[in-house]
């Protein structure tokens, strides 16, 4: 029965997008509609060959629910290749333009690549971690399987959907121009269903969870998830101008849409790569490490310190512009004040390694996640100085803001995800241990020497710019002209594309040792039922 | 350490998935850090403006503003330079080189014009791209006098906004049909012929009559071409657009028309003519 309405509703799906296809008024939008068709269509054809076969009638609640998670992980490495190349690809486009193709003009030119490099790494490589691991570590925390049957495949399966338009749509020109919001209200709208979807699994599973409390891990995720809705939804408030194409119209405009897009911005980077990635830490650290959280009262306070804060300090993007000047100060203030909430996070990190530094010597995944958890709070104390002001006229559109997106990024978000892969793929395929250590001393040093690069080259051209660009003669005249700092960042944008290299050498290795972990390690036999709580 | 930590502070009692939490207090420098930041954050929030009410914003017991800020620091510059602007804009453009003072602040107030409002067409370096003429050398179209560039400068050129812009039309020979495509073909190997190699040298006498019935009026029997319409000089071996055949056929097939803004709308006199004298001291000045 069941499957019967699925297979209605799929092919009602597949029908709808083969017509909007065809109203199609510009090609992102058809591109699209046919990629859905596909989907659907693909969908349907799995769910009809499986009518006939027998129900699986065995009752699963007492086994945790890893396959979805197991897909997380291959999508997540997959994807953060993708992402890392498209960096490394545009970061030499800016080095030496002749990389934008007269051919793949309006195709392939840093344009159209940037939003698909950032979406990349941060939704794609990021989001899929983040779904894998809070599936992962909601499961093992609240010793109950997934809730909600097959809906958390959905949220894979419609997530990556979710990613494969996106990425479509802005090599194809479909993009709505705001940054890391780019999707189109279609591709939206899409989201906004997949993402109800998994806060519905994620709260689910925490309802129904045997432990008597709810772990840290846990708290983050959550807010992750139900912050991030709150943002997008708000964010991409617009009126399509046809159903049948992707352009629509702001339905906030001037100095309102700027506090709202940077609302929205500063919060994807609170919410989505700070407090979800810092569930991902507040687990696969203590289990790593084999040693108990540093300090409960320091997460509990830290917690609500961090996401009170956080929601207040976007307009520190929009220093010195038309923005009035008290949300300015008020951005500014509550980033410094967030500063110390954030090193909470930190201090939870390393110092629950007491009693076992010396794994940093003989486990590489460990220093991987130490020095994840270092980048961390370098970002996070860097971050709260840019946004003085004082600081920020300097800093405000030079490259040493890319510099800091990156150690964050690079060092946070992409260290902690290599750290829980490295943890995951063992556990997930029964494997004791990864394939090779040494390969991933070489992927810690690969991406850390990478990182280094990458970040020092960017301060060096960022206060370079800052200093060029308010550089005045004796009489008070401007001395450079944009073009002439254009030119003078040259060698650094070279040094940062080979830094971009080796970060992406590194996870090429990383996904090797993982594939050889599934392919030659020997299997383990492992206890799979849930472990109640105590 | 951490079974130190374990014994001293103790846990929570709880364990998931094996995870333990301890029951550390605090970290003493944190607390204090973070509540330093809060006191300092409410002391800002009292000293700048902050915190919205009903009609505004409470705009902070300093007085600080940013509008104000840069308006104060504009002031401050244009206080400063006010004695000599004046004196920019009202001496005899042809005795401004004359006086070393006021030519050197000519030239570094011109060059901060020029790379604000001009490099994007012309270059940082001021030595122009294809469609946009090289301001170094003594190549001029309108001429490189000082008053022939502080004209162009004011009042831009083929510009529809201002009456007084410098103004001429090629016509486009090919695509209105006045010339055919042998006439064309001819005439072009006889520019060529001018200043270096025709393609084609069997057609450069066929070339130069036609020439001499469609061109010479503007570009001069010889081809030096005209200042006064802006018609280029074709013997030099300097190229707007470039001297390739394909390149000029396109310009006899369908005409240029480049165009400048008439910045005599944005800019003060004193910046105008500081501009002037900067492109005019490049090298190519007359």
């Amino acid at each position: 029965m069941t499957n019967a309405i699925k297979l209605v509703a799929l092919a009602l799906v597949a029908i709808f997008a083969a017509i909007a296809a065809n109203y199609a008024r510009d090609l992102a939008y058809m591109v699209n509609m046919l990629v859905v068709m596909l989907a659907a269509s693909v969908t349907f054809i799995y769910t009809l060959r499986k009518t006939d076969e027998d129900r699986d009638l065995r009752d699963l609640s007492g086994e945790y629910m890893d396959g979805v998670v197991r897909y997380g992980v291959i999508a997540t490495a997959f994807w953060g290749v993708v992402g890392f190349l498209a960096g490394v690809f545009i970061a030499f486009q800016l080095a030496f333009p002749v990389l934008n193709f007269d051919w793949a003009q309006g195709y392939l030119n840093f344009g159209r690549l940037r939003p698909l490099h950032t979406s990349a790494v941060i939704f794609a490589f990021g989001g899929n971690a983040l779904i894998a691991t809070s599936f992962y570590v909601v499961q093992r925390t609240s010793a109950a399987r997934l809730w909600g049957g097959g809906l958390g495949w959905f949220v894979f399966w419609g997530y990556n959907l979710f990613i494969v338009m996106a990425a479509l749509s802005y090599v194809l020109g479909g993009s709505q121009s705001k940054e890391y919001a780019e999707p189109e209200w279609y591709v939206d709208l899409w989201l906004t269903i997949v993402w109800v979807a998994y806060l519905a699994v994620f709260l689910g599973t925490i309802i129904k969870r045997k432990e008597p409390h709810i772990y840290v891990a846990n708290w983050f995720y959550l807010s992750f998830i139900v912050t991030i809705a709150m943002l997008h939804v708000v964010n991409n408030l617009v009126i399509p101008v046809s159903i049948f194409g992707g352009k629509s119209v702001q339905v906030m405009a001037g100095v309102q849409d700027a506090m709202t897009q940077w609302w929205y911005g500063h919060n994807a980077v609170g919410f989505f790569l700070t407090a979800g990635f810092l569930g991902m830490m507040y687990y696969f650290i203590p289990k790593r490490a084999e040693k108990p959280v540093y300090s409960y009262k320091l997460s509990i306070i830290h917690f609500w310190a961090l996401i009170f804060l956080y929601i207040w300090a976007g307009p520190h993007h929009l220093h010195y512009t038309a923005l009035p000047d008290w949300a300015s100060t008020l951005g500014m203030v509550f980033s410094i004040i967030l500063w110390m909430p954030s090193w909470g996070g930190m201090i939870n990190g390393l110092m629950t390694l007491s009693g076992a530094w010396d794994k940093l010597r003989t486990d590489p995944v460990i220093r991987m996640m130490v020095i994840a958890v270092g980048f961390y709070g370098m970002s996070t104390f860097e971050g709260p100085m840019m946004s003085i002001r004082a600081v920020n006229s300097l800093s405000h559109y030079t490259d040493w803001t890319i510099g800091h997106v990156h150690s964050g990024a690079l060092g946070w978000n992409g260290m902690i995800t290599f750290g829980a892969l490295y943890y995951l793929v063992p556990k997930l395929w029964n494997r004791k241990e990864v394939y090779s250590l040494s390969m991933v001393s070489w992927h810690f040093w690969l991406a850390t020497i990478g990182i280094v690069l990458y970040a020092a080259s960017m301060w060096v051209t960022g206060i370079m710019e800052g200093l060029m660009w308010r550089e005045v003669d004796a009489n008070g005249f401007l001395v450079n002209s944009f073009a002439d700092t254009v030119a003078a960042k040259f060698p650094m944008y070279v040094v940062r594309g080979l830094g971009g290299v080796m970060y992406l050498a590194g996870a090429i290795v990383m996904c090797l040792n993982l594939w050889l972990t599934v392919k030659k390690q020997p299997a383990e036999k492992t206890v799979h039922g849930l472990v109640p709580a105590e | 350490m951490s079974d130190d930590l374990k014994q001293k502070h103790g846990t929570t009692g709880h364990s998931w998935d094996g995870i333990e939490e301890l029951n550390t207090p605090l970290p003493r420098w944190w607390l204090w850090t973070f509540y330093a930041c809060i006191v300092w954050g409410v002391i800002y929030t009292v000293m700048y403006p902050a915190w919205p009410l009903v009609n505004q914003a409470t705009s902070g017991v300093l007085g600080f503003s940013t509008r104000a800020q840069v308006a104060e620091r504009i002031a401050e510059v244009e206080a400063a330079n006010a004695g000599i602007n004046e004196q920019l804009a009202s001496v005899e453009l042809t005795e401004i080189a004359g006086d070393p003072e006021l030519n050197q602040y000519a030239v570094s107030a011109g060059a901060s014009v020029f790379q604000t409002w001009c490099a994007q067409c012309h270059g940082s370096g001021a030595a122009g791209a294809v469609g946009y003429p090289n301001l170094l050398d003594d190549d001029w179209l309108w001429g490189g006098s000082i008053e022939d560039i502080h004209y162009t400068v004011t009042h831009g050129i083929r510009n529809e906004d201002d009456w007084d812009a410098r103004y001429s039309a090629m016509p486009a020979f090919g695509r209105d049909e006045l010339l055919t495509d042998e006439e064309i073909d001819s005439v072009v190997n006889y520019v060529m012929s001018l200043s270096g190699e025709p393609r084609d040298a069997s057609l450069v006498e066929a070339g130069a009559e036609v020439f001499e019935y469609n061109c010479v009026s503007c570009h001069m029997e010889n081809g030096t071409g005209d200042r006064e319409q802006g018609a280029p000089n074709l013997t030099d071996a300097i190229w707007l657009y470039g001297g390739d055949y394909e390149t000029i056929h396109e310009t006899v097939e369908n005409a240029r028309f480049g165009v400048m803004p008439n910045w005599g709308e944005r800019l003060s006199e004193a910046q105008i003519r500081a501009v002037a004298t900067y492109v005019h001291q490049l090298g190519g000045g007359e």
